[in-house]
């Protein structure tokens, strides 16, 4: 579970990251604001019955600012009394655990989950949610896409779709002028942006391209969803091919000319608020107070094309009731409030994760949001895009899967072993997860039915 | 001689009351370190040589020596400690004397001192994060003096030299005091009379400090090594805000295995490997800086 709870921001994360907490100490307040200021007038919709005692376990949105932005404005103006848990996100499994254990209880106290698409997989293997159909109909605003991935591959709605994320690119605007001629800052390839971070590094002295390649940085996420998959069309079947060997030749080079600190980095709103870095990649939620603060100077943007696809990782995060859920009726209730727009309105506000319903935003959301939804909508919509779905069905084995991805970065890229033979062995692992866990593939790679997936 | 025989009884019987109280004294120290040391270690024994159906096995052990990681941890927790504990003890000591020589003004020194003892060692490390990174306060200062023209990148991952450099900074900022307090305790337990008669008798201040202070301030320094020494095995926080995964050290790979990859075992097998070694550095404190009874103090 940790392989896709690792994509929120977690209080550790944010203990190392030295600036942000000055920063959010003085950036929570205006946001807070900003989300009570668009919800105020739009958080209301719903149902006008008193939905009763509703009990919301949150796997998402754990930290601080997000849990009072949450219990303070998101959950204002529903009518009932909703008691809202959240997981420690420095435990992330508990949130399947909870789930689990209460299952094996014969007595239910959740009526409403929020977790991401992986969680409800585990979950609807299992046997521990219901469907709700009917709630996902009466939500007109919802994309027919989202609304079908929430059935999980069956014709039972599992979840409802709640909000979502991914990642992008941020420039400062300074280094524009240095990107590769004819080049298209919403179409770029990743031969360009090699282009640009040598062109940035010749024209400012220094390499100012980076990554959040420190151990708490989602290094991993670019390697497994965006630069293979792109390079190889898929995570597994293709880790040992010709087209990964030239990803990873791909990588060493763009190292060349990557901020050396990257090793330290976690969050890139960081170095680009303070100008280390000029032109970054990350989660959107760890990019947000960059652009909040510097809207004017920085410019987000789709990731790069590679020979075989534009690839990239979406993150979704849904709602869904328990099998033995005692309010269901109130856990209903509770969905079509989350998923109204002034509700996600505030979510987006205090997280960084876009509304999965359709509606115009609030011109009051900051403009730095509005340019990172935009980004965002940009590469969802790009014809070449791939979506890379985060492992599933790997169960524990999660944190494995990322090490490998990690562990053939350190061996290539910074020990320069041969990249042949890093990935002879690193396949071998790979392939030792998918033995153990029996998992198929899944997309991006081309599907291998009930048989585990297997590395070529 | 009856007599005698009976005056006595009631003494001894007193006495042998009294001899076992100590015992008593201590039993609630044991039950904890029993509760709370001994059995976890335990745990942890066992967590590092069986595997998920309770096998014994050393396979944790033979992932933890086959991970590219483990070779760089060992060696990077031992340069620091290489780096770190020699200048540590020879500052402390300097600060220790310095204090002890009751100049005036000498309490606010052990004030500013005390300091750093109070900041938590990962608060440490993201202070002195701040000051190394490229745009940060150290290359702000460097530049604005006219020192440098273009930033340095302090925290490169790329040499090895320039992380350990960062770290000893941070860390023998951090805990120089924690030594400086043992040695000045010690200090102060050192009569007067033995310094004043060296003094007579013509010694310097470097022979006082090498034929009297040293020898009668062993005890002190031994433990203060000796803790020292543990901790160092231990150190984490500091490096992982500083170097980010551009070095590692074994704690930091411990806490790896057990929160980002969540094999506990292999884990627990680091944390044995710290435990041995933390014993066996202890136990070498111990051998090499030994008192002998007979030229102990009181």
């Amino acid at each position: 579970m940790s392989t896709v709870n690792d994509d929120n921001l977690s209080p550790w994360d944010e203990s190392f990251d030295r600036r942000s907490a000055l920063v959010k100490a003085g950036g929570v307040g205006a946001v807070l604001a900003l989300g009570g200021l668009a919800g105020a007038s739009r958080a209301t919709a719903g149902s006008s019955q008193n939905a009763g005692k509703v009990t919301a376990f949150f796997g998402q949105f754990g930290g601080i600012a997000e849990q009072e932005g949450i219990r303070k404005y998101v959950l204002k103006g529903f009518k009932g009394d909703v008691d809202p848990v959240f997981a420690p996100i420095s435990n992330p499994t508990l949130f399947v655990d909870r789930v689990r254990a209460e299952a094996k209880a014969g007595k239910g106290n959740i009526d409403l989950l929020i977790g991401l698409h992986g969680d409800f997989v585990t979950f609807q293997n299992e046997g521990l949610i219901r469907g709700v159909d009917d709630v996902a109909k009466q939500i007109k605003t919802l994309p027919p896409p989202l609304v079908k991935i929430g059935k999980l591959g069956t014709k039972t709605q599992f979840y409802v779709p709640h909000s979502q994320a991914t990642y992008v690119m941020v420039a400062n605007k300074d280094v524009l002028k240095y990107m590769p001629k004819g080049a298209n800052i919403d179409a770029l390839t990743y031969g360009q942006v090699f282009a640009w971070a040598k062109a940035i590094r010749k024209g400012t002295g220094q390499n100012r391209f980076g990554l959040p390649a420190s151990d708490t940085g989602l290094l991993h996420r670019f390697l497994q969803g965006f630069l293979i998959p792109s390079f190889t069309g898929g995570f597994v079947t293709g880790f040992r091919s010709k087209e990964a060997v030239q990803a990873w030749d791909y990588m060493r080079q763009l190292w060349q000319y990557t901020h050396p600190q990257s090793l330290t980095y976690a969050f890139m709103q960081d170095p680009l608020l303070s100008e280390e870095v000029l032109l970054a990649w990350d989660h959107v939620a760890r990019l947000k107070t960059a652009l909040d603060q510097r809207p004017d100077d920085l410019v987000a943007f789709p990731v790069p094309k590679g020979p075989k696809a534009r690839s990239y990782m979406p993150v979704i995060v849904g709602l869904a009731i328990p099998k033995n859920a005692p309010n269901p009726a109130g856990g209903k209730a509770l969905i079509r409030h989350l998923t109204t727009i002034g509700a996600q309105a505030q979510i987006l506000s205090l997280t960084g994760f876009f509304p999965a319903v359709r509606g115009q935003l609030s011109k009051r959301i900051s403009p730095g949001l509005l340019a990172e939804a935009a980004a965002v909508r940009k590469q969802q919509k790009a014809p070449d895009a791939v979506q890379a779905l985060l492992p599933i069905g790997i169960g524990a084995e999660g944190g494995n899967f990322s090490k490998i991805y990690r562990d053939t970065f350190t061996r290539i890229v910074r020990n320069n072993e041969n990249i042949q033979t890093v990935l002879k062995e690193q396949g071998d692992l790979l392939q030792a997860i998918f033995d153990k866990t029996g998992a198929p593939c899944w997309a991006p790679d081309p599907p291998s039915g009930k048989a585990p997936c297997r590395v070529k | 001689m009856t007599t005698i025989a009976q005056e006595t009884a009631p003494l001894t019987r007193r006495k042998r009351r009294w001899e076992g109280l100590p015992y008593w004294l201590i039993l609630p120290t044991v039950v904890y370190l029993g509760l709370f040391f001994v059995w976890p270690m335990i745990q942890g024994f066992g967590l590092a040589l069986r595997d998920e159906s309770g096998h014994w096995t050393t396979s944790a052990f033979q992932t933890m020596v086959d991970d590219a990681a483990f070779g760089d941890a060992m060696s990077f927790t031992f340069l620091l400690i290489l780096v770190i504990v020699p200048i540590q003890f020879v500052l402390a000591l300097g600060m220790a004397l310095l204090l002890n020589a009751k100049l005036r003004g000498a309490g606010i020194f052990l004030y500013i001192f005390l300091l750093p003892l109070a900041i938590s060692d990962l608060a440490a490390g993201i202070a002195w994060s701040a000051i190394f990174t490229e745009r940060g306060y150290l290359n702000t200062v460097l530049e604005g003096v006219g020192v440098l023209e273009q930033p340095f990148i302090f925290l490169d991952p790329t040499s090895k030299t320039q992380l350990v450099m960062v770290v000893a900074a941070a860390e023998i900022w951090r805990s120089t005091t924690f030594m400086m307090v043992i040695l000045f305790a010690g200090l102060q337990g050192i009569p007067r009379d033995y310094v004043e008669a060296a003094e007579v008798f013509g010694a310097g201040f470097f022979q006082r400090v090498r034929h009297v202070i040293f020898p009668m301030l062993k005890p002190s320094i031994q433990v203060a090594l000796l803790l020292r020494l543990i901790f160092a095995f231990e150190v984490f926080a500091v490096v992982i805000a500083l170097t980010g995964s551009g070095a590692t050290v074994l704690a930091a790979e411990a806490y790896k295995w057990q929160a980002t990859n969540e094999n506990e075992h292999v884990a627990a097998a680091y944390s044995m490997v710290i435990l041995g070694l933390s014993l066996a550095a202890a136990a070498v404190v111990l051998v090499v800086l030994r008192t002998p009874r007979e030229r102990r103090l009181r």
